[in-house]
């Protein structure tokens, strides 16, 4: 953070106050608005696509405008939240089968560095700890949009998606053969502070 | 045998659903102890909860019978020759039978509806949620529903572990007063 404040202060000084880019900043997810989803999607047998959802999570990213590759972004996911529309099913994704709740209440993500790939596109690198497992993943992320918000705000939201294992992550329970991925996506608002 | 109790004996219609509830609590038990494990591609992983389900909502149907049968017929008498403790400790326990029958088919049921859909009874009627969903529901009626089973099947084994002395060691009609057999004179 005080790396990103330094070089936007920069950045600042080399453009001139007429370029700097009110929109970098620290954002909080807009997490009592409910402007920020966590889904997953994972095959069922291959016949068809299962949906589900963490309903608890928070977190913040920094945007550095003038160099976009200085931004991060950290999230943290309540697991036991998850919701697959099916209480019987939520109860056994908890379980030590799956999520192991219990034992590993929460899943994060880190960044460690962002490649930028067009105008709205970025790979966000980071590391994802999920029931205590911690390996490096990436995320495909594209910025939906920013400006001010009717209420007084500055808003900005990202999409992004990333693909993982099960079985990388020490998930047990086998699914069978098309059912070893799941895809897991990002939709965020972020209310700068 | 008489249909109902008497003083001295059960009668057929409180011995019979005294061990049709027997049968079905041990059973459930099993099954829902065996069903647990099952992996995501056996035959039985969507048709033991099925039956599991299905039978813990018609007993539940049967223990409500049962209870008001028992409220309406005659209780038989201790023996005279039980003590006080025996008398006591079996009233208690016999409480404590019904309270946690009641406490685990209705935290069975829980689980089941905590998204707000009903229990399909084998293919014959279902039984509709009635809290509708309640978030995490499923995760508190789970933990309840576990330890509320584990201590019925524990304290009806003591239970029947208690007959089975009064009829080996102690050589009374505690046990056979419950079955269809003929009683000692007394």
């Amino acid at each position: 953070m005080k790396k990103t404040l330094l070089a936007s202060a920069v950045s600042l000084a080399l453009v001139g106050a007429a370029h700097a880019d009110e929109h970098s900043g620290t954002y909080a997810f807009d997490t009592e608005g409910a402007h920020q989803f966590i889904t997953f999607e994972i095959s069922h047998l291959g016949f068809s696509t299962l949906y589900g959802r963490f309903n608890d999570f928070d977190g913040q990213f920094v945007y550095d405008a003038d160099n976009p590759e200085n931004s991060s972004v950290e999230v943290t996911i309540d697991t036991a939240s998850v919701d697959s529309n099916h209480g019987e099913r939520d109860k056994h994704l908890r379980s030590e089968d799956f999520l192991y709740v219990d034992e590993y209440p929460q899943a994060t993500f880190k960044s460690t560095r962002i490649e930028v790939e067009g105008d709205d596109e970025a790979d966000i690198v980071g590391e994802l700890t999920l029931r205590g497992v911690t390996r490096e993943v990436t995320l495909d992320a594209e910025m939906q949009g920013h400006g001010d918000d009717p209420w007084g705000g500055y808003r900005m939201g990202f999409d992004a998606e990333t693909e993982i294992k099960l079985a990388d992550f020490g998930i047990p329970t086998n699914l069978g053969k098309a059912s070893e991925t799941v895809t897991l996506e990002i939709s965020v608002e972020g209310i700068r502070q | 045998m008489q249909l109902r109790n008497s003083r001295r004996r059960y009668g057929a219609v409180g011995a019979g659903l005294h061990w049709l509830v027997a049968l079905a609590v041990f059973g459930l038990f099993g099954l829902g102890y065996y069903m647990v494990d099952l992996t995501y591609y056996d035959q039985w992983y969507k048709l033991a909860p099925h039956i599991h389900r299905s039978i813990g909502i018609l007993l539940f149907a049967v223990v409500v019978l049962r209870l008001l049968w028992r409220f309406a017929d005659t209780t038989p008498s201790p023996l005279d020759s039980h003590s006080r403790f025996e008398v006591l400790s079996a009233r208690v326990a016999h409480v404590f039978l019904y309270l946690l029958m009641l406490t685990a088919m209705t935290s069975g049921y829980l689980i089941s509806t905590a998204d707000g859909s009903g229990v399909r009874v084998f293919d014959w009627f279902e039984v509709p949620s009635v809290t509708g969903r309640i978030e995490r529901m499923e995760d508190i009626a789970g933990d309840v529903h576990y330890w509320a089973t584990w201590a019925l099947v524990g304290l009806a084994a003591l239970h029947g572990l208690a007959a089975i002395k009064h009829h080996m060691v102690d050589r009374d009609d505690t046990l056979r007063r419950i079955l269809p057999a003929r009683l000692k004179k007394s």
